[in-house]
């Protein structure tokens, strides 16, 4: 399994200078399994160049939303193979308690927010996340609602020989004096657990975190709580803060990292970082 | 381990955070947690009890009439929500484990998720008569 970041930062682009490493647009990863099954995680801003990038032999690709915040869905309007009608697109997200996934993407995907309707893209399949594991090519994926204010998933996506957790946005120290809890106690504990490469939300630091309590997000110390909770064996740290330039999550994340004394590999997300898992040999 | 739902998960950090007694059930009626207040009122810290199926916190604190006739565990409340899924009240005397009897007034709802499963149930109870 071949996973390629495309966007890393939270809440909203911040493209620049200060920004240019770990970079300045919004969640989006891409996931391409053995066979080169194409997954895309989230439709931040980072879609728009994952879009570019696909060559002409990719005929379907399935985009997982973990929810419908702005900074995980206004790339999609500028997804290029959404408009190609060589290429099947499949849209994964969360249904709501009164809506469904496609009632609730046509509020922002239709006039005056966009000028394209739903309905015009050629060859859309929109489906509501279904309840327990489903498949999609040669990845088995479990969907599961998380930590996060809205109706928010993590996703578990495996093959036979590698194991990803994405959960972009989520706050598991919400409410808990003491964190981590116990692990049956922690939301995402089932998704993350015992995987090869968890990318989770880090998007303050401790210092910041108590102004932000109840916001969906997690502080560094948080991540690297959950991820040795988690047993995981790398854990990348994502959804930056578009405040924090380059200079400061090398110092934070180095700081948190001190602190944890985790026996799990740290990396802070970075724009265009990819990370091969399993045994696979590598597409692409 | 296994992870409990979400809809738990939360639900016990907001019964953590508020000041009213609450109990916090799963889906099979076992009960999973209680709050500092219902330590208060149930007469011992969650932590020395720990989980239990409905057979037992059922009748623990002898839930009973005002005069002394035992309250069958179906009409508690939080059975009554959690079986007819749907909110029930009632009043009614328990034993605590401190030793003292207490008339408590309990408001109980089941926990029912997008896919109409219902995961859990909660009730929020009062002392009236201390």
């Amino acid at each position: 399994m071949k996973v390629r970041l495309w966007g890393t930062r939270g809440s909203v682009a911040a493209p620049g200078p200060d920004t240019a490493r770990y970079g300045g647009n919004t969640s989006c990863v891409e996931v391409r399994g053995p066979e080169g099954t194409v997954l895309v995680l989230d439709a931040g801003t980072g879609i728009r160049a994952l879009g570019k990038s696909l060559g002409a032999t990719v005929k379907r690709i399935d985009v997982l939303l973990t929810h419908l915040h702005m900074d995980h869905l206004q790339g999609l309007g500028f997804f290029a193979p959404l408009y190609d009608r060589d290429v099947e697109t499949h849209l994964w997200g969360p249904a709501s308690t009164t809506l469904d996934l496609r009632a609730r993407l046509m509020r922002y995907l239709s006039p005056p927010l966009f000028p394209v309707h739903l309905r015009d893209l050629p060859r859309l399949v929109v489906h509501d996340l279904p309840a327990g594991p489903f498949e999609v090519g040669e990845f088995r994926i479990l969907a599961d609602r998380i930590c996060h204010p809205g109706f928010t998933v993590g996703y578990r996506v495996a093959t036979s020989t590698a194991t990803l957790a994405y959960l972009s946005d989520h706050e598991p120290a919400l409410g808990v004096p003491r964190f981590p809890m116990e692990a049956d106690w922690t939301s995402g504990y089932a998704l993350a657990r015992d995987v090869d490469l968890l990318v989770h939300d880090a998007q303050y630091s401790l210092r910041e975190y108590p102004d932000h309590v109840g916001w969906g997000h997690s502080a560094i110390d948080h991540a690297l709580a959950f991820a040795q909770l988690a047993r995981v064996k790398h854990l990348v740290t994502f959804h930056h803060d578009p405040a924090h330039d380059d200079d400061e999550i090398d110092r934070l994340t180095h700081e948190a990292t001190a602190r944890a004394g985790v026996s799990c590999t740290v990396t802070a997300a970075a724009e265009g970082a990819v990370f091969e898992i399993g045994q696979e040999a590598p597409h692409g | 381990m296994s992870q409990k739902p979400i809809e738990l998960i939360v639900m016990r950090q907001l019964a953590s955070t508020l000041a009213m007694p609450i109990f916090l059930v799963d889906a099979d009626g076992t009960l999973v947690f209680y709050n500092e207040p219902a330590e208060r009122v149930l007469g011992k810290r969650f932590e020395e009890t720990g989980e239990m199926p409905p057979s037992e916190w059922s009748t623990l604190w002898q839930p009973m009439e005002a005069d002394g006739r035992p309250l069958a565990p179906e009409r508690l409340p939080l059975m009554i929500a959690f079986s007819d899924r749907k909110p029930a009240h009632g009043e009614f005397w328990i034993q605590s484990l401190d030793g003292a009897r207490r008339q408590i007034r309990a408001t109980a709802f089941p926990l029912i998720r997008l896919t109409d499963e219902v995961v859990g149930a909660v009730v929020i109870f009062w002392e009236t008569a201390p």
